[in-house]
């Protein structure tokens, strides 16, 4: 049983720091004095480019003014704040970085001494290859096969997805600021609702339902904050913001949202069954929520990992065509484009990409439309190598011979291809999810490294 | 028979990443008859999705019809993971249009 009759948790953004925290909203949420404070700051949605190169996709500004908002309000009252998957990866550079923005912070408010806790979920490259070694099977999700060592070598780094371990462990040594590794969503959430006594499935739930903030309300906006309250028996979702209201309809269809399947949610340490769940229209702006059911992992616990490797150097080439013969034969276009490319590379290792917008430039094979219906044509072309001088000169053969194509009919012979800029872009380096497969452990925590520091 | 478009029936048709490997649809109704008419037609199932798409039906991963919401959704298995060279669409969230067209037969 819970030590109090209910917990209300405050989210305030579904991203921290991808976008900047709505205010108004967020400080009428704090008026009503919550008991947590907790917010996840990453997510797999923006590519495998920023865990491979151990970057943020959010900009620093933004990431300390939502975490600011946060410090501000759960020092003032005195309760505490939760992160999980610092700075969109949650890496050990990452979580580094946030830990010294709260220290910054805490020093320009003047605020008095408070426990920081802070946890790393980067893996070693080693540690997975002895246990591979050893018989371990790193077991592949979403219909990957069993991770090899061929991937584990193209793989640059690689974060575990903690569960509701560490931060119970941290709520537990004092702490009164959290910072996370690589989280799952739900268990940021989660953790101290069941540290507090309440219900698995409730709590879990309550994680699942806060975790992309006004995502769950209605009319459809994001970066408003919205409350969870849990007891022994419900959840209650309420949307903070004066226009927004959590509905049965909004709050049922938030279960959908990113997720393949919406009655199953896997944590590490077992899966939450919404299945049974039951909605109601609770007030005005909340819905509650019954009969969520949580099953535990049978056997070891099996802890997600995500890991990005580097492809190679990467450059951007753009060119448009105009000429409607050019247009309806843009295939042998492209077709020549490519030969001139692998003429001059034959044998070497490179990757080259069109995507012709006009034609199927967003789909690609997925577009049914097949004929292309547009009058001009924008031809993006991606350019990937090992070194950045061959990606540039590969890149450059392939967008420039769009201009020379050898049509029989043409009768712009003077080049056919339109380029608002002759020359091409540098990208960031293209790397790919190298790894998506749970690896099972004897205690959950084997892979968080937490600390607890004072500050200041 | 009198046909309507999903895009006058549904209030929400979505596509977004689910994870790295996968994307997956919405179609969300905020009528019950309008859930239960397209449902009833049969005209959204795995097979008509994968002809729609042009993929083989092993690529649809998922597919339910998720009554608490008035939704039928389903998930498509990536070619290779997000983001990876040659991607189109980071997010995954514009590969839903060509179900806005999708016919339905109503009886009026």
């Amino acid at each position: 049983m819970a030590t109090q009759k209910r917990l209300r948790i405050l989210c305030p953004n579904g991203h921290l720091g991808f976008a900047p925290t709505k205010e108004e909203s967020f400080w009428l949420g704090a008026e009503t004095k919550p008991d947590f404070y907790c917010c996840d700051s990453g997510s797999d949605d923006i590519g495998p480019a920023p865990l491979g190169a151990d970057t943020s996709a959010s900009p620093y500004e933004w990431q300390k003014h939502d975490l600011e908002l946060m410090l501000i309000a759960s020092r003032k009252q005195g309760v505490p704040m939760i992160i999980g998957s610092a700075g969109d990866t949650g890496t050990k550079s990452r979580v580094d970085m946030y830990v010294e923005i709260i220290r910054g912070l805490a020093e320009n408010h003047g605020f008095p001494g408070f426990k920081l806790a802070y946890f790393y979920s980067d893996v070693d490259k080693e540690y997975l290859r002895d246990k591979m070694r050893n018989g371990v099977m790193i077991e592949g999700l979403d219909g990957r096969a069993g991770l090899t060592e061929e991937e584990l070598d193209k793989t640059d780094r690689i974060v575990a997805m903690a569960g509701v371990h560490p931060f119970i462990r941290a709520l537990d040594m004092g702490a009164d600021v959290i910072i996370g590794g690589r989280s799952s969503d739900s268990v940021i959430f989660a953790a101290p609702a069941i540290r507090s006594g309440y219900p698995e499935a409730l709590s879990y739930y309550l994680g699942k339902v806060l975790e992309c903030a006004s995502f769950c309300a209605e009319p459809y906006a994001a970066k408003e904050s919205v409350i969870g309250t849990i007891t022994d028996g419900d959840v209650k979702i309420t949307a903070m913001h004066p226009d927004q209201r959590c509905t049965v309809a909004s709050v049922a269809g938030h279960a959908m949202y990113e997720r393949s399947n919406p009655f199953f949610e896997y944590v590490a340490g077992g899966m939450l069954d919404m299945t049974d769940c039951v909605y109601e229209q609770y007030d005005e702006k909340t819905t509650r929520i019954t009969g969520p059911k949580f099953v535990p992992v049978q056997g070891k616990i099996k802890v997600k990992l995500e890991g990005s490797g580097k492809v190679g150097e990467r450059f951007i080439g753009i060119a448009g065509v105009r000429d409607p013969y050019t247009i309806s034969n843009i295939d042998q276009v492209i077709k020549w484009a490519r030969s001139q490319v692998e003429e001059r590379f034959a044998g070497k290792e490179y990757q080259l990409y069109y995507k012709i917008f006009g034609k199927n430039g967003v789909m690609g094979d997925l577009e049914p439309v097949k004929e292309i219906r547009s009058h001009e044509l924008c031809i993006v072309v991606e350019g990937i190598a090992p070194t950045r001088e061959m990606a540039e000169e590969i890149t450059m053969i392939g967008t420039r011979q769009i201009f020379y194509a050898r049509l029989p009919e043409v009768k712009g012979t003077a080049g056919t291809a339109a380029f608002f800029i002759d020359e091409v872009l540098q990208a960031s380096p293209a790397y790919t999810w190298t790894i998506n497969h749970v690896v099972p452990v004897d205690d959950p925590m084997e892979l968080c490294n937490l600390h607890c520091i004072e500050i200041p | 028979m009198k046909v309507k478009k999903l895009i006058e029936l549904a209030k929400t048709i979505r596509s977004k990443n689910a994870g790295t490997d996968k994307i997956t649809f919405d179609i969300i109704f905020r009528e019950k008859d309008n859930y239960e008419r397209v449902k009833s037609n049969k005209v959204i199932t795995k097979g008509s999705i994968a002809k729609l798409y042009r993929i083989p039906e092993e690529r649809i991963c998922d597919f339910v019809e998720y009554d608490p919401a008035y939704a039928i959704k389903f998930t498509i298995l990536r070619e290779r993971p997000s983001g990876s060279p040659g991607e189109t669409d980071i997010f995954g969230c514009q590969q839903y249009p060509p179900l806005l067209d999708i016919e339905v037969p109503v009886d009026e």
